[in-house]
This record gives structure tokens, sequence and C-alpha cells, in this order.
């Protein structure tokens, strides 16, 4: 350190490029959530479903990715899909469905807890006025759920958003690989990996508060 | 799959590639044992700093958490090889990983004790206190058993993460067991079989690592208060 100048020219000319990635990581997490919610919704239904061929999988799925490494996951969907003929991916698609899936597995167990904490009588009661089985899901169940879980659902963006780093590794050109690239480009070390860690750690701060406004929004009706 | 041995089959490869798989699963729980020990020894010392701290000490350990917690791993360990060079400090890949993989998993575990020890009721602290027990004695006497039981999940859950966090090593160059997967796809290209292979590997580390966790529960769950 004793003899290193700072120059942050090199960060201030590609800003643009640095914000571009930021957004991109951004956007990926956000896709990926939003697939993962859904895939998640219905693995956690078939997780407390009693029909045994429905649970015992998504069990399996569940553990099968929550014992796996990410990085194993992208790659082998990167470079193993296409063994199984699948070629239509570029290398953005490709990341999209392994970050899906993986936040499947997380947002299905989140689901599930949230699934389980609903109190009985809610259910029993929309009975009693004559809803019938999707009805009481659509108007009752799903809309309590969706409340308790807000908070672990942005801890799961957050941690989606950090984790798209590792896009870097299939060269989707998200911030990690932007700040690499530009690393070994210029060789500012310190200049380069500390914009990427402040940009990354406030993009991570600024959602905590924002979805922590929207927690406080929707927590009103419980 | 097709299951003779002749060269160019799953089972062939697979055994020819035997050390160089063992040597890279070996490199993964090496670097994976040394970052939970260190992690929780840190992070033993942080989260203490965290509860009970001098003020400025504990803003300190507040912003460092929550700094690790905010950066990803990867960008940890990149901004780790890259830049304790410029300090003068040179170290190996494997060595620059550990130390970005402590410093995160470090966070985590003193966060996760904190937790557990102000989880613990105030009465316990008072009443050790009015027992004339000196602060280190309230910690290794009351605090700590009661608080142990409660960190523990959320400890093997933080070496799980450590274990899968290894991988990301192998992007400076560690040749560690996803790595070395990959140099022996890159010579035969049966790339589905060894991802699997190396998949069922991460799979019964992970496996066995929660059971133990498991086992440590059920040893501890005397601990009750």
């Amino acid at each position: 350190m004793i003899n290193y100048h700072f120059d942050w020219s090199v960060i201030a000319r590609n800003m643009d490029r640095f914000l571009a990635a930021l957004g991109l990581g951004l956007g990926l997490a956000v896709i990926s959530l939003a697939i993962g919610c859904v895939l998640g919704l219905a693995v956690a239904y078939a997780r407390v479903s009693p029909r045994r061929w429905l649970s015992g999988p998504a069990w399996f799925y569940v553990e099968l990715i929550r014992c796996m490494p990410l990085l194993l996951l992208i790659f082998f969907i990167y470079f193993g899909l296409p063994e199984f003929g699948i070629y239509f991916m570029d290398k953005t698609q490709s990341f999209v469905l392994t970050l899906s899936l993986y936040a499947a597995a997380y947002m299905s167990e989140v689901f599930r807890a949230g699934l389980a904490s609903i109190p009985k009588q809610y259910v029993e009661a929309a009975k009693a006025i004559g809803m019938r089985p999707w009805q009481r899901q659509r108007y009752v169940v799903l809309p309590v759920m969706f409340r308790i879980t807000l908070p672990a659902i942005s801890n799961n963006l957050i941690s989606l958003f950090k984790d798209t780093s590792l896009a870097a590794a299939i060269a989707v050109p998200e911030l990690t690989f932007l700040a690499r690239q530009v690393n070994a480009n210029t060789f500012r070390v310190m200049e380069v990996w500390l914009t990427a860690s402040a940009m990354y750690l406030a993009t991570a701060y600024l959602l905590a508060t924002l979805l922590r406004l929207v927690e406080r929004r929707y927590a009103s009706i419980r | 799959m097709d299951f003779s041995m002749t060269p160019g089959t799953f089972l062939f490869e697979a055994w020819q590639a035997r050390f160089s798989l063992l040597n890279g699963l070996s490199v993964t729980i090496g670097s994976s044992a040394i970052t939970i020990v260190l992690a929780t020894l840190l992070g033993i010392l942080v989260g203490i700093t965290l509860a009970y701290g001098w003020w400025p000490l504990r803003l300190l350990a507040r912003l460092y958490v929550d700094f690790m917690r905010g950066i990803p791993v990867l960008v940890l360990i990149l901004f780790t090889y890259y830049g304790l060079a410029l300090f003068g400090i040179n170290v190996p890949a494997f060595w620059a990983g550990v130390i970005a993989l402590s410093a995160f998993a470090t966070a985590h575990v003193a966060e996760n004790l904190r937790g557990a020890v102000q989880s613990v009721p105030a009465g316990q602290m008072e009443a050790a206190k009015s027992i004339g027990l000196r602060f280190d004695q309230r910690l290794r006497y009351v605090i700590i058993p009661q608080a142990f039981r409660r960190m523990l999940p959320p400890w093997v859950n933080t070496g799980l993460e450590v274990v899968k966090g290894t991988t990301l090593l192998s992007v400076i160059g560690v040749v560690e067991l996803l790595l070395a997967s990959q140099q022996v796809m890159a010579r035969n290209y049966l790339i589905i079989d060894f991802y699997l292979l190396a998949g069922a590997m991460y799979l019964a580390v992970n496996f066995a690592l929660a059971q133990l966790g498991g086992m440590l529960e059920r040893r501890f769950s005397y601990l009750r208060y």
C-alpha cells in the first residue's frame, strides 16, 4: 500500500459501464425471484400435499438444490443442457434459468413455513361462508401468507442479487465480470474492487431499506 | 451411461481421474475446515464485541458485519486475491480464498452469536452478576452454555454455506473439487457424468455435515431454559 497511488479516472471513464452492469445484475435477480416465486409456490404446495408422489419429489428437489453449490448448478446447466440437445439458450438465459431453479428451492421453504403459519380457523371460516377450495386459497390463504413471508422474500431478493455475481463465471457481463475485466485491462486493483464492493453494498442497503418500507405498508393488515 | 471399463466410458475415465478428483475433494474439505475453524474463533470474538463491546468497538464490529453481509463472496474473494498483493503480502490463491471466505463466515457467526446471546433472558445475566461472577465467568458459565443451543442450527448452516462457497475458489484458480472435475471434463468431454459425480460428492459432504449438526443438536438438547 505504501507505494500505491489512487487513480480514480479509470472508474470515472467506465462509470456508465459499471452502472449498466449493476442494472443487469439487479434485473437478473428480480426476474429470477419472480420465476422462483411462482415455481417455489408450486413446490411448496406439492410439499404440503398429502399425496406422496407429489411431496416426495418436491422434498427431493429442495434438498438437492440446497445441498448443491450454486456455481456447480450454473456450470451444469450452461455446459450440460446442450448435451441433452437444448441449444436455444444464451448464457444470460441459461443463468436466469439456473438462478430461478435455485431461488424456487429456497422460496418453497419460505412459502411452506408461511402456509404452515396460517391459523386453521381462517380456512375453516372460509369454508363456513361457502368458498370453494381454490377461492379459499386465492382470497384467504395466499394474501395472508404473502404478508407473513414478505420479510423473507425481501431477504431472498437481496441474497439473489449478491448471487448474480456468480454469473461472471460464465461471462455474463454483470458487475463482477466487468470489474474483473477492467481490473485486468488497467491494473487499478483497489479502485476497481472498492467501486464494485461499494456498488453492491449500496444497492443491497437501498434494496433493504426500500423493501422495509414495502413491508411496513403491507404489514398493517394481519 | 455405459458401465463397461473401456477408454471413453465414464467408469474408466473416473478411475483414471481418481487421484485428481480425490485431491480436489481434499482441497475442498481442507479449505472448508480451516475456514470454519477460523470463522468460529474470530466470530466468537466479534460476536461478543457486538453484544457487549465498548461502543466504538461495537460500532466497528457492526460496520464490519454489515459490510461483509452486503458484498458478494465472489467479490470478496477476487478483492482479496488481487488486493493482498498490493500490501506486499504474497499469498497463494488458496490462502487468499480461505482468508476471504473466513472474513465472510466470521460475520455470519458473529451475527448469529449476538442473536443467540441476546436471546438469553436478561435475568440470567443479572443473577450471575448478583452472585459476584466476573464478566468472563458470566459468559463462560451462564450465558454461552444457554446461547450455545440457539446458535447451533445457524452455525451448521454457515458451515454448509462455507462448503458450497469453496467452489468460488475455482474462479481464482484453486484446484478444488469443481475445478478438478472441470479439468477432467476438458480431457474426456464427459460433461454430464462428471458434473453429476461432483454434485454427488458435494451432496455427500454436505449431507454428512448436516447429519453431524443434527447429532450435535440432539447431544446438546438438554441445554434448555
